[in-house]
């Protein structure tokens, strides 16, 4: 048995810039900011490289919608991490872009694909994006696509005689489990349980052979925008911090041992 | 004029979730008369006028649950769907608005109509910045943040609708597990949030490390404070990456930019630095302490009420002794 493996992923700015918003809505200096692959992503993908290892056969090939200048910097990175191939669209991927029309690019890159199989297809990608943080975009991708077997915030995937195994996360710090008969199937992931795998050099290098081509080549799209934005700002509340510096460890115990009972 | 229509599942046995409450309570707060649409488990004799019920309609998964949404908003006619925040819901609704030609916003934290538009406000860039905005496509599904209004009181509906529907689904519905290390990571009933971070597993003032204690006295703290457990990225990456480091922490723990959002009153963070990656976490936690050796750590810049510069394992000792 063996799946074709489809990750539909975006980019973020780095975690540790600092952001600020600006009319558009928009962030300052967008195009200057130093970006990564969307997180969730990042841990669909991994753990979409970690299935296709286990199931020989498998393919595995990257939907990324985001500016190409920028996408061509992130997968320099990522290329580095596993192999898969790229099938980069070039337009806006921010927080403030619409996730109805960006689902719709999703979905009609996938579709266009000329050879998959969709009696194999699983099609991955992040619960949320670390920018819009919606949730959204990977079901109304299996919408589109036909696909009514779906899974959200997904740790974990197991192939048990054909059928898959998931685990969801659900309230209460609890895990759902689904026996699904098998593809196809959207599993929009957590952060299931691999961490990043190490760079390696010859595996980027025999990426980027096709990834190159592949970003010079991406399509343009400019997804319609259907939301109106009153106001974007940051949070207004910046908290007084009262720094303890000259309390012993017990009277910082009794304070804390008050407080937490109050 | 909207056709307001709230959308609440049940849980098992039949129970509405909390959210469902606080659903009905966001939509009181718009102007106009709304439907009430239940699906799930014993739907059929809950708040709702409309209702999809039935075996197949009891467990969550995508395909009937979409089946079932899809017939109540259709039913309804409804042009503004509130739904709770639940997975359940985030699973399915998103879909059932691509089905219907619509939009969907979730993790809505306000809803607003003045005499010119509906309004939704939602935090963007994983709580770092708020928005608000409107829409003018229809039907609009809007998904409410739990916690974001206070649970209103809803009685039986005096007549239901059962509504018909068939939906055939591949998926079968196991059950459910707690993670398996065993320990609870966000209780929502909590009211203080724990945070242990890296430092807990770097060398102490003895030159060596300690983090067979430093379990201890976490799980000693959270178990005896009833609250929950959380942790930061890093801290969780060690433990994934199979060092024998904390072994109780998974990605479940999670606070922050790839985690949780959790809501509690309190949150003390120990061994912790507060980048702003992990504090975009904390941003519904009110009242904020930390526990840090750094004195210009991330919590010092205005991101926590009291930074107590101490070495947390001798507070947490002392502190263990006391609650």
């Amino acid at each position: 048995m063996s799946f074709e493996i489809i990750v539909c992923g975006g980019l973020a700015p780095d975690p540790l810039q600092t952001l600020e918003p600006v009319p558009g809505p928009a962030l300052k200096n967008e195009m200057m900011l130093p970006a990564v692959f969307d997180p969730w992503a990042a841990h669909a993908l991994y753990e979409a490289a970690h299935l296709a290892a286990q199931m020989p056969g498998s393919r595995l090939r990257v939907v990324c919608l985001a500016p190409k200048a920028k996408l061509q910097q992130v997968m320099m990175k990522m290329a580095q991490k596993l192999p898969f191939e790229l099938i980069p669209l070039d337009g806006p991927s921010n927080g403030f872009s619409d996730a109805g029309p960006t689902s719709e690019a999703l979905a009609g890159a996938i579709q266009a694909l000329p050879d998959v199989d969709i009696s194999r297809l699983l099609v991955f990608g992040g619960w949320e994006s670390a920018t819009r943080g919606a949730g959204v975009v990977m079901q109304m991708v299996g919408e589109r696509l036909g696909i009514t077997e779906q899974f959200l915030a997904v740790d974990e995937v197991k192939v048990d005689a054909g059928a898959l195994v998931i685990k969801e996360r659900v309230e209460g710090g609890q895990h759902m489990v689904s026996r699904c008969a098998g593809p196809p199937a959207v599993l929009a992931w957590a952060t299931g349980s691999l961490p990043e795998p190490p760079n390696h050099p010859q595996t980027g290098m025999a990426n980027m052979r096709t990834m190159m081509p592949a970003l010079q080549k991406a399509a343009a799209v400019a997804p319609a925008n259907g939301v109106a934005y009153h106001e974007v700002a940051l949070p207004k509340v910046q908290r007084e911090t009262r720094i303890v510096k000259d309390l012993s460890a017990a009277e910082i115990a009794r304070e804390l041992a008050t407080w937490v009972k109050e | 004029m909207e056709k307001i229509l709230v959308l609440v599942h049940t849980d098992e046995g039949g129970v509405l979730p909390r959210a469902a409450l606080e659903t009905v309570a966001a939509a009181r707060s718009l102007t106009g008369d709304f439907t009430i649409g239940v699906f799930g488990e014993k739907a059929g004799a809950s708040i709702g006028s409309l209702a999809v019920e039935g075996e197949a309609f009891s467990a969550p998964r995508y395909a009937t649950d979409a089946a079932a949404c899809e017939a109540i908003v259709r039913k309804a006619g409804a042009t503004l769907v509130l739904a709770p925040n639940t997975f359940r819901m985030a699973r399915c609704l998103p879909g059932v608005a691509a089905r219907l030609n619509g939009a969907v916003d979730t993790h809505a934290v306000a809803v607003s109509h003045d005499t010119e538009a509906v309004t939704v406000t939602r935090w963007f860039y994983r709580q770092r910045m708020e928005g608000t905005l409107a829409r003018e496509a229809r039907p609009w599904f809007i998904l409410i943040e739990p916690g974001a209004y206070e649970a209103a009181e809803a009685s039986l509906a005096a007549a239901v609708e059962v509504l018909p529907v068939e939906a055939t689904t591949r998926t079968t519905h196991v059950g459910y597990v707690s993670p398996e290390s065993g320990e609870q990571t966000i209780r929502p009933d909590a009211r203080l949030l724990f945070v242990a971070g890296a430092g807990w597993t770097k060398k102490q003032a003895d030159g060596a490390v300690h983090t067979d204690e430093a379990g201890e006295l976490i799980l000693g703290f959270v178990r005896t404070a009833q609250s929950s457990l959380g942790s930061s990225k890093s801290l969780v990456d060690l433990s994934g990456e199979g060092q024998t480091v904390l072994p109780f922490l998974t990605h479940l723990h999670q606070v922050g930019q790839t985690g949780s959002t959790p809501r509690h009153r309190k949150g003390l963070a120990t061994c912790c630095h507060g980048e702003e990656p992990h504090v975009v976490g904390w941003r519904f936690i009110n009242e904020r302490r930390a526990v840090n050796l750094d004195p210009n750590c991330g919590w010092a810049r205005g991101k926590a009420d009291v930074l107590y510069v101490a070495d947390a394992f001798e507070v947490m000792r002392e502190l263990n002794r006391l609650i």
